[in-house]
């Protein structure tokens, strides 16, 4: 298989490009089949790789494979090819991405029906997937970037697809640039560690560097994370990508793009660990992301907007278990969020399709009787990510908490509180979706149409509902605390080696972590319960500081956005043609009056003087041909 | 040894060229027109015979043919290729048949094809001349057609435009002449010969103060054409008064004769004082590279827009030729021949946009994704490649030029790098007002490009990905003149002792000095 691994990137690209050079002919539904298609196949081709590779697993002497499809930028001592690393992290990637993209472009047949630009989305659909695995498979950090680079080109498209509509052109502009600002991180991080360690090949790095370069190192690596992976301070992109329709947002902007940053510090983790300071300083970030999101998703009212945020703050946690150094944790609960996280933007795309687009939930309420399917599948999503026991996310924040223990119990005293919030909020807006009255059956007092009667999706949307309910009920499996040697960890070992971090020692200690991730998940689920049941407005619950996201939009905007435009207006009108075009003016006039000239131009001294020239250049290279000639 | 004298014919195509789409346009345009392309194309063939018969993994001048020529006055007819100048000649020939094919100036186009390519064979001309004096006069002979093409066949504001254009790189060129002048003086102190033969030139002995002074004047003299900051203020009204193919040739091809000679004479001629100056060129740089991308942030005309982004674009030309650094320098090459392709492709569907909304202008320009939807994705295309989007040709030079320049002078890549951000932040504005949103009752009526149209821009495109994917056929004809020219620099830099003893001894082509 392992000759074959290109085709893992192969077949979303191909199709991708094919569907570009044949969009006037193939319409819907048939482009969306062939996208779906490809994808399909870019699964299957991982599910061989990862066979074989399980097969050299046990006592095989490597445990990764590269494969070198061609030269690319080899310059002096600075070697970029393009080589596909296939490891046990790049593989676990590998196949939950291309596996979700199944799903999710399988939910898109029906999602996008009627579109006008419907073979347009699958194509970027495609490219998006396309991007996602070569960042994923990338044996160095410029092929890497290559990925990283598409993918924020895709979202770009995606987010903006309504192009017409100004909110969301500004939007995929928006998330462009951020994602653009932290590239500069990523693009310094490369130039650290080439100066330092003359390559950008993972497999050869050493992390031999004074601790000053590893901190700016990591520092860099860090802050290019923090724009792909929307945290702080990079992070308030991400609820206005939300623009995009839903699969968009529950692939690119839940289940996949997003963690691209963790899995960055993960590939990058024989840096990070070098480092103790960036340690703490990922950390530090990761929690009050975390924090910071969980308080700003209590008091959403737009249901994709409050899942939004609460992406952001799940991938604080992904960051945090990096900072513990337990990169296994970070790899878990990025799978299982995956899973849940894609599983609730699903649900609620599925909701918005019911409801003719509505996405504010004070519209909703109810629908538990009208969306059958698209309920009993959110409900596991729900429970998964509140952390109940024995679903998916009850492990997954648990491993992350119990390294976060490890580490600091200061630290993972604030994790816990964000997993109160993340208990209470995601209760709410489970509760303000599905329970209580049906408050879109008459029109809303500010002219929302009324909706009569809610339809259930088609099975194409269905079907991946159910897929992934059921992953969010078992994936906790992935990587039980008490099974050794099975798990995800025992598959990871190769790559980050088996003990990194000290696990809470003693079985007592884990049993009583577990029990307060598990009381905490109750405990906010009950407030949620006391506090919103049968309400569907609280204003004193929803204060505009946490609506409006800490007012940190209008803080950049004042800071950055309206200086740089006014330094671009003034250096544009002012500066240039005025200071530096003037002073050549100016000259100009006092060295012979040559202003006056200028404004006399068409008297033809300047243009005798040119057919001067010419005609005599002209007779002197003549001549010369004529004499060697 | 008897090679087919691939450079001689490469001038006299378009130089005869010229000569007979005048005569003929007397009688038929149409013919002139036809010819006109005929022999663009076939100099396009020739020009990628060379890039054929040319051999990779050789540092040194190939093709090399000097004939005496003026000889008391030590002016020789020399000609040679490397790999610095041989993707700027490919570059010329490819863009100017592209040119005729993708603009139009009316029923009198006579004038204009000839300038066309007596430009091409003046700026074919200054790529290959090794003789110093016979650059100077394909670098000045571009001026005249430039001039014309501006003046005659421009928009409203030409005379204005065209008479700065043409007084500020003049003024920079009598800098140029006394400085070769002076060269060439003091060689012939030292050794009795007159020559401004490059090769021997370079083994001029310079006091420093002289040698500094003298890279001044050709620093000023290519930093006006290039342009360089604060010397780029003829570009923007320029750029945006030519007429669409003026633009394209000028911004692609010509700017690259600035930066093509500071890297080619200036570091050559001057290794010392390229050195001692480098902290003040790498200063300037950066500041184009920031200036020039907040300016061009600040701009409504689409033309001047990119004409601003040049000026940023050649910021990062001039900081890789300053590094010193075997990246840097490929990175700049690489640049020229990539930003040329990039903005060709960009003056091109700006001239198309104009032609069918009658405006440069985003106050006017909305909502054209809807109509146009063809364009519109070239258009995204060129613009991300001209952002630096990994996998497309912009991406390579960029990247190379920044980590080139941060291993050898760190804070000003640092600086440049900032600059990346910025530039995705105008292009993605510009383009969210022109294309996205809803448009007009005027645009609507909009037509998407025409068959003709696609496939005239199609070859940029096709090089905006291939150089980027592969860029490995370039590079590895560039590298080894670009460590040729390094090992030059470093075998004449005296702090550089112990690094003179490396190079002579590891390097294949550090011992032929």
């Amino acid at each position: 298989m392992n000759h074959l691994i290109f085709l893992i990137i192969a077949f979303p690209l191909l199709s991708g490009v094919s569907l570009i050079a044949s969009s006037r002919r193939v319409r819907e539904p048939l482009a969306g089949w062939i996208a779906t298609g490809a994808v399909g196949l870019s699964f299957l081709t991982t599910l061989g790789v990862f066979i074989t590779l399980l097969g050299s697993h046990s006592g095989g002497p490597s445990h990764a494979v590269t494969q070198h499809l061609f030269d690319w930028i080899n310059v002096g001592s600075l070697h970029a090819n393009v080589d596909l690393a296939v490891d046990p992290l790049s593989i676990t990637m590998c196949l939950f991405v291309t596996g979700i993209s199944t799903l999710i472009h399988l939910y898109s047949i029906g999602y996008m029906h009627g579109e006008e630009d419907f073979t347009k989305f699958f194509i970027y659909l495609n490219l998006f997937v396309a991007s996602m695995l070569i960042l994923v498979l990338g044996g160095n950090m410029l092929l890497t970037f290559t990925g990283w680079e598409g993918v924020g080109v895709c979202s770009y498209w995606l987010v903006s697809y309504y192009f017409q509509k100004d909110s969301a052109a500004s939007a995929g502009k928006k998330a462009f640039i951020y994602n653009r600002v932290a590239d500069v991180g990523f693009l310094l991080a490369m130039f650290i560690i080439f100066f330092n360690e003359h390559t950008l090949t993972y497999s050869k790095m050493t992390a031999h560097m004074s601790s000053l370069t590893l901190t700016m190192a990591v520092l860099a690596l860090l802050f290019a994370a923090a724009g792909k992976s929307a945290q702080i301070p990079l992070f308030n992109w991400l609820p206005d990508a939300m623009e995009g329709p839903t699969p968009v947002s529950a692939l690119i902007h839940a289940a996949t793009m997003v963690t691209a940053g963790v899995y960055l510090l993960c590939r990058m983790h024989v840096v990070v660990s070098a480092s103790p300071t960036g340690q703490w300083v990922i950390c530090g970030i990761g929690l009050a992301t975390a924090f910071v999101a969980a308080t700003i998703a209590t008091s959403q009212s737009d249901i994709k907007k409050g899942l939004a945020f609460s992406t952001v703050s799940q991938i604080g946690y992904m960051v945090l278990a990096v900072g513990t150094g337990d990169y296994v944790a970070a790899m878990f609960l990025m799978v299982a969020h995956a899973f849940f996280k894609a599983l609730l933007f699903l649900g609620s795309g599925s909701v918005i399709h019911a409801l003719d687009g509505e996405q504010e939930m004070g519209r909703m309420g109810g629908l538990r009787k009208y969306l059958p399917w698209t309920y009993g599948t959110f409900l596991f999503g729900w429970l998964a990510i509140v952390g109940v026991p024995p679903f998916a996310g009850f492990w997954a924040k648990g491993s992350v908490l119990d390294a976060v223990f490890g580490k600091s119990p200061w630290l993972w005293a604030g994790g816990l509180l964000t997993a109160l919030l993340t208990a209470y909020y995601m209760s709410r807006l489970f509760y303000l979706t599905f329970t209580g009255s049906a408050r879109f059956t008459e029109e809303g007092p500010n002219g929302e149409a009324a909706v009569a009667h809610p339809h259930e999706s088609p099975w194409t949307m269905r079907l991946p509902l159910v897929i992934l309910a059921f992953c969010s009920i078992f994936g906790g499996l992935l990587d039980l605390p008490w099974v050794h040697g099975y798990g995800l960890e025992a598959f990871l070992s190769p790559v980050f080696g088996s003990s990194l971090v000290i696990p809470a020692d003693s079985v007592t200690k884990q049993f009583l972590l577990a029990g307060a991730d598990a009381l905490v998940a109750v405990l906010g689920l009950s407030i949620a319960w006391v506090l919103w049941r049968g309400r569907s407005e609280r204003p004193e619950l929803t204060p505009a500081f946490l609506a409006k996201v800490w007012y940190w939009d209008n803080f950049y905007d004042t800071i950055i956005g309206r200086p740089a435009t006014a330094l671009a207006t003034f250096t544009a009108e002012v500066v240039d043609p005025l200071v530096l075009d003037g002073a050549v003016d100016g000259t100009a006039a006092a060295v012979g009056g040559l202003a006056t000239r200028l404004r006399k131009v068409h008297n033809g001294q300047v243009r005798s003087y040119g057919v001067g020239i010419i005609f005599g250049l002209l007779v002197i290279l003549v001549s010369f041909l004529v004499v060697v000639g | 040894m008897h090679t087919f004298p691939y450079l001689v014919v490469l001038l006299c195509i378009p130089l005869f060229g010229a000569g007979l789409v005048g005569l003929v346009g007397l009688r038929s345009p149409q013919g002139a027109r036809l010819l006109a392309l005929a022999a663009t194309v076939v100099e396009l063939v020739f020009a990628v015979a060379l890039l054929v018969a040319f051999k990779t993994h050789v540092g040194a001048f190939q093709f090399e043919s000097t004939h005496t020529w003026m000889a008391p006055l030590g002016i020789s007819f020399s000609l040679g290729v490397d790999g610095i100048s041989l993707f700027l000649v490919l570059l010329t020939a490819l863009v100017v048949p592209i040119v005729i094919l993708g603009t139009s100036v009316g029923e009198k186009a006579t004038g204009y094809l000839a300038w066309l390519l007596l430009l091409q064979a003046a700026s074919i001309a200054s790529f290959v001349s090794l003789d110093l004096m016979l650059f100077f006069f394909a670098f000045e002979l571009t001026l005249v057609p430039s001039y014309f093409l501006i003046v005659k066949y421009g928009h409203e504001r030409r005379a204005y435009a065209a008479t700065k254009f043409f007084v500020m790189t003049f003024l920079g060129s009598a800098f140029l002449l006394v400085g070769i002048l002076v060269l060439a003086f003091q060689h012939e102190n030292q050794t009795g010969v007159l020559t401004f033969s490059l090769a021997a030139l370079q083994h001029t002995t310079l006091s420093s103060g002289l040698e500094i002074w003298l890279s001044l004047a050709f620093l000023v003299a290519f930093g006006v054409k290039a342009p360089i900051f604060p010397l780029h203020t003829w570009s923007p009204t320029t750029y945006r008064e030519a007429p669409e193919g003026g633009s394209m040739v000028l911004s692609a091809i010509l700017a690259k004769l600035g930066t093509y000679g500071i890297l080619r004479f200036n570091l050559t001629l001057f290794p010392h004082a390229s050195k001692t100056l480098a902290p003040l060129v790498l200063t300037l740089a950066a500041i184009g590279v920031l200036y020039g991308a907040i300016t061009a942030s600040g701009q409504h005309d689409m033309k001047r827009l990119i004409a601003y982004s040049s000026l940023a674009q050649v910021g990062f030309i001039i900081l890789g030729t300053f590094s010193f650094s075997p990246q840097g320098l490929t990175g700049a090459v690489t640049m020229m021949v990539n930003h040329g392709i990039i903005t060709a492709a960009f003056f091109m569907l700006i001239g198309w946009i104009a032609q069918r909304r009658g405006s440069f202008d985003t106050a006017v320009l909305k909502g054209l994704q809807g109509p146009v939807p063809v364009l519109a994705g070239v258009f995204t295309l060129t613009m991300l490649a001209s952002i630096g989007l990994p996998g497309l040709n912009g991406f390579v030079g960029e990247f190379l030029v920044l980590i080139g320049t941060f291993t050898t002078h760190r804070w000003w890549a640092v600086v440049a790098t900032t600059g990346v951000v910025v530039a995705a932040m105008y292009l993605l504005w510009n383009y969210q007002q022109v294309f996205h949103g809803k448009a007009d009752a005027e645009t609507e009526k909009m037509s998407d490009l025409t068959t003709k149209e696609c496939l005239t821009i199609a070859p940029l495109l096709v090089l905006i990905v291939l150089l980027g994917v592969y860029p490995k056929f370039m590079l590895d004809r560039i590298e080894p003149s670009v460590h040729r020219e390094l090992a030059g620099i470093t075998a004449a830099a005296p702090a550089a002792a112990t690094q003179t003893h490396h190079v002579t001894f590891t390097s294949p082509v550090g011992g032929a000095r």
